[in-house]
């Protein structure tokens, strides 16, 4: 064989780059040829692109945690005057959606079927109560228990609209000096969607860093190709790196456009700059990516890897990480679990780039709180991870 | 890891400059596995080196350490004078590995595999364009560049899988089984590639459980359980066989009866139906005279033949099974409504606009061995497949006794038992839950399904594992509980795929023992194969090749259509390359 005899001279010099650790063409090699799997793998780019849309799709409109025309009963048992003005008065607010009645069995059943969610009754002696004026409460406030939150608002939002009926009755009296008028900062409306969506993007990406990573380098194993390549002169830091590159590449394109559809379709201002925002989502990708080697050097399967991906990525990312649920509501003990939950820092910095604006002191102990994890998670997976199949 | 090896510090200090691989006192566990044993070993550049054994005997175990891929718990290795630990990456320089599953990218091209693992070897893909034309010629796989490796056929991964391992030319090359699921024709031209390769003074480790595949290296390492059984040429081993090998000439129906007859003799170590004849070996220093007794009870000729690599290895193993299956003692004679078991007419079957299966007839008698052949991508397991109700045929007729597969597939289904490649046990069953759920999946009735599984326990002999995984159990007991499985509704009709693919030729021995032994009761078998001895053991054999049947007669018959006169007594791979060429000249002839 004439053509393998001339390759005896390429051999030679193939062999100095061989022995040497770290090799540009080596790792340019691997990028490569991830990229090609990632663009002819249909479920790369489906992660990639498509579930980020659905993702945003479902959080814009399906999933509300607004307290908005909340339905609730009003039980007028009193003909008088008064109360028909505080009847009146919940009939013009704007986050309560009263239904009245005459007798409060009609709305109790209403509230066991689920169609309100509590009632006020406007007793019998109202008119009495309320020309005592003594500490006596005015009204009965019923709530939904079930559902805590609403329950909560309810309650507060019915006192809130007595209270204002009843101060009202006294301005008429004497004007008030001062006009109390609350004002929710960043998101004055209080859409739910606008706090969401930027979270999404977290999501979003832990699926992407962290999923696709671990069923990447699981199903290399599966395949046998892994033991190939280690049997090549390939080192681990290029193997490892040659995974990343890709991947990061991936997740920050899809950011952008998770950002883009936030933005333009979705309403949600972006009002730090998108330097900031690629800087902060870069940073995240670390740990994401760090967690998915990780998983990905101690299961060898793609079904494994797969599922501790889901347990210790993604449910985090979506319970824990302040993206639905409030830290601040959270039992002291999980609250401190969640400082270890790298989606957690780049919530709180996705929604302080998207509603307030580029405020480094929120951004840097955030940044380098993701690097820290970051970096402690491919420490182990470098540790996980030998140049054997032992 | 250790230290980055140094080329200058690690000069090789073997002094002998022949020798490839040194293996000194080598030892490697698993948990409780001793995979190697002590191993001592030389292998030689310039030569074909055969890593013969059957499964579990520790031959990956030994290839991944030569690549540097395992560490040995004791002794030392040295591979083209590197220390396999401390030189770790200097080994893979001077190595070319292709493991079992080719480690070929799937999704990626026939091309673009071969410039990542040039680029991975360091070698710069623009300059050396030449090279991957001469590569790509070589191995023949110059029309399909652009084909995504997943969609080659078995042979032709493997051909890119060696022009993956041979980039930047190792000195040493090491083959994990390349010749497992590859049909002959395919073989032919890795032996031709590997030939070419020892002949420029490269060092090939080919390792197998195929022993005609031994029989061709210049040397062979015989491994049992971890240990070394025989170092040297093939036939040093063959020769200490002299004389002890013989055939029944011109059987005909009654070989499986004699084979078994045979196999029961105290001084018969080993026995396989070659054709109408059966092969014997005699047992170290027994006499003749029982055997020819036996052949002129037969009244058939008993002749001399020379011996195999293959007697020899059984022999040194221990010898083979015994003739008698308990299992087929056990099984009440098949009785059908008609001679015809299996039949199809005109069957096709179109992949969009692909033809897997093109206008395939035939017919298989009650009791017969049908075999199915043909390379790789041949259409053999598509036509399979539609025989057993798994595929919907395009178009023709297919019918199991009597049930037609396409309007009572249910009805043919529980008239069949089914036998997938690598035996499809359910890994995380135990044994016995492995045998309930096949009584169950078979609509048994409590009563016979205890019946059934108890006896499949004592016939199998599978007593002692019932709480084990299948995955624990060793090779043969793991094939027994397969075919227990197929077997639990007894079926008047067996379909085995690849039954005996990668497996070791005792434990293939004993599963042809119950096979024959299922026939003597009138149950038809189905095979489809890849090894030409079992061919042999077919009553006929049909021979698959592009998608059509372009032969369909006896293996004898077969072997005679490729007799010439240079080549007089031509074998079973002889007679499927000489009519897939044939068939292939014909076509292209027509076009």
């Amino acid at each position: 064989m004439s053509s393998i005899a001339a390759n005896r001279q390429l051999g030679a010099s193939g062999q100095d780059a061989g022995l040497r650790r770290f090799d540009r063409r080596r790792l340019l090699a691997l990028v490569t040829k991830e990229s090609y799997q990632a663009l002819r793998d249909p479920s790369t780019l489906l992660i990639a692109f498509v579930l980020p849309v659905v993702l945003l799709l479902l959080f814009a409109y399906a999933v509300s945690l607004d307290a908005k025309d909340v339905r609730i009963g009003v039980v007028l048992e009193s003909p008088g005057v008064a109360a028909q003005e505080l009847a009146a008065a919940f009939a013009g607010t704007r986050f309560l959606d009263a239904h009245f009645a005459h007798d409060r069995r009609e709305v109790a059943d209403k509230l066991i079927s689920g169609e309100l969610r509590g009632y006020v009754v406007i007793p019998q002696d109202f008119e009495q109560r309320l020309a005592r004026r003594d500490n006596e409460s005015l009204v009965q406030i019923i709530t939904d228990g079930s559902y805590p939150n609403t329950a909560n608002y309810v309650e507060n939002y019915a006192r809130g609209v007595v209270q204002t009926w009843g101060a009202g009755l006294d301005a008429a009296a004497s004007p008030p000096a001062i006009l109390l008028e609350p004002r929710y900062w960043f998101n004055p409306e209080l859409e739910s969607r606008r706090a969401l969506i930027p979270g999404a993007i977290a999501i979003v990406m832990t699926i992407i860093g962290t999923m696709l990573t671990a069923l990447v380098v699981a199903r290399e194993w599966e395949r046998g190709t892994m033991e190939a390549v280690l049997s090549t002169p390939a080192s681990v830091v290029e193997i490892l790196i040659g995974k990343l590159l890709p991947y990061f590449g991936l997740g920050m394109l899809s950011t952008l456009g998770a950002a883009a559809l936030a933005v333009g379709v979705f309403d949600v201002p972006l009002r730090g700059s998108l330097a900031a925002l690629l800087l902060l989502s870069a940073a995240f990708m670390v740990p994401a990516l760090g967690q998915g080697l990780l998983i990905s050097s101690l299961a060898r399967n793609q079904f494994l890897a797969a599922q501790i991906a889901l347990f210790t990525g993604f449910l985090p990312a979506f319970m824990l990480s302040g993206f639905l649920y409030e830290i601040e509501a959270m039992p002291a003990v999980i609250q401190v679990a969640t400082w270890l939950i790298p989606a957690r820092y780049f919530v709180e910095t996705l929604k302080t780039v998207f509603l307030v604006g580029d405020i480094w002191a929120v951004f840097v102990p955030d940044l380098a709180a993701m690097t820290a994890t970051g970096v402690l998670f491919f420490l182990a997976a470098k540790r996980a991870t030998r140049k054997n199949l032992e | 890891m250790p230290s980055a090896a140094d080329p200058a510090a690690t000069t090789p200090v073997t002094a002998d400059a022949s020798i490839a691989v040194e293996i000194d006192q080598l030892d490697k566990r698993f948990g409780s596995v001793h995979a190697l044993r002590s191993l001592c070993a030389r292998i030689r550049y310039g030569r074909l080196t055969g890593l013969v054994g059957p499964d579990g005997a520790g031959k990956t175990t030994l290839m991944r350490v030569l690549t540097g891929l395992l560490v040995p718990d004791a002794g030392r290795v040295t591979l083209a004078g590197f220390d396999v630990v401390r030189d770790n990456d200097a080994i893979h320089v001077a190595s070319g590995y292709m493991p079992q599953r080719f480690g070929l990218y799937e999704d990626l091209s026939v091309l673009e595999n071969i410039h990542l693992y040039a680029r991975l070897r360091g070698l710069d893909v623009r300059h050396n364009s030449e090279l991957f034309a001469e590569l790509l010629d070589f191995t023949r796989l110059a029309p399909f560049t652009k084909r995504l490796a997943g969609k080659l056929s078995g042979g032709m991964k493997q051909k890119l899988g060696l022009a993956c391992a041979l980039m930047a030319r190792p000195r040493v090359l090491l083959l994990d089984e390349p010749g497992v699921g590859v049909d002959p024709v395919s073989r032919q031209d890795l032996w031709r590639m590997v030939q070419a390769l020892t002949d420029e003074g490269i060092a090939v480790v080919w390792s197998t459980a195929y022993l005609d595949e031994a029989e061709r290296c210049e040397s062979v390492l015989l491994l049992n359980e971890g240990r070394l059984l025989f170092d040297g040429p093939p036939g040093d081993l063959t020769a200490q066989l002299k004389g002890r090998s013989f055939r029944l000439e011109n059987v005909g129906v009654r070989r499986r009866a004699l084979l078994t007859e045979a196999l029961d003799l105290p001084s018969v170590s080993d026995g396989v139906i070659q054709g109408a004849g059966v092969r014997l070996v005699l047992r170290e220093g027994a006499d003749r005279a029982p055997v020819q007794a036996l052949a002129e009870q037969a009244q058939v000729e008993l002749a001399q033949v020379p011996a195999r690599f293959e007697d020899a290895f059984i022999d040194l193993l221990g010898g083979g099974p015994g003739g008698t299956s308990i299992l087929a003692e056990r099984l009440p004679p098949v009785e059908l409504g008609s001679d015809i078991a299996v039949s199809c007419r005109n069957l096709t079957k179109r992949f969009g606009d692909f033809t897997a299966t093109d206008n395939v007839s035939f017919e298989v008698h009650k009791g017969e061995i049908f075999g199915l052949l043909g390379p790789n991508g041949a259409g053999k397991s598509t036509t399979f497949k539609m025989l057993c109700g798994l595929l919907k045929p395009s178009a023709g007729e297919a019918q199991v006794v009597g049930h037609d597969l396409r309007r009572a597939t249910g009805a043919a289904k529980s008239r069949l038992g089914y036998m997938a490649q690598k035996f499809s046990l359910y890994g995380l069953l135990s044994v016995r839950q492995n045998l309930e759920f096949s009584a169950g999946v078979y609509q048994l009735d409590a009563g016979t399904r205890r019946e059934r599984i108890a006896e499949m326990i004592e016939t199998f002999d599978l007593g002692d594992w019932l709480s084990a995984t299948p995955d624990s159990l060793p090779l043969g007991h793991k094939q027994r509980l397969a075919l227990a499985c197929a077997l639990m509704h007894r079926p008047p009709v067996l379909f085995l795929d690849e039954p005996t693919s990668g497996v070791d030729p005792i434990t293939r021995r004993e599963f042809w023992t119950h096979i024959n032994g299922l026939t003597r009761k009138g149950v038809t078998i189905m095979v489809t194969t890849h090894f030409m001895d079992e061919a042999e053991y077919c009553d006929r054999v049909a021979m698959l090749s592009r998608a059509r049947l372009i032969a369909l007669d006896t293996p004898d018959a077969l072997k005679r259509s490729a007799a010439t006169v240079g080549r007089p007594d031509p074998t079973m791979e002889d007679a499927f390359i000489h009519l897939v060429e044939s068939a292939d000249r014909a076509l292209e002839a027509a076009a």
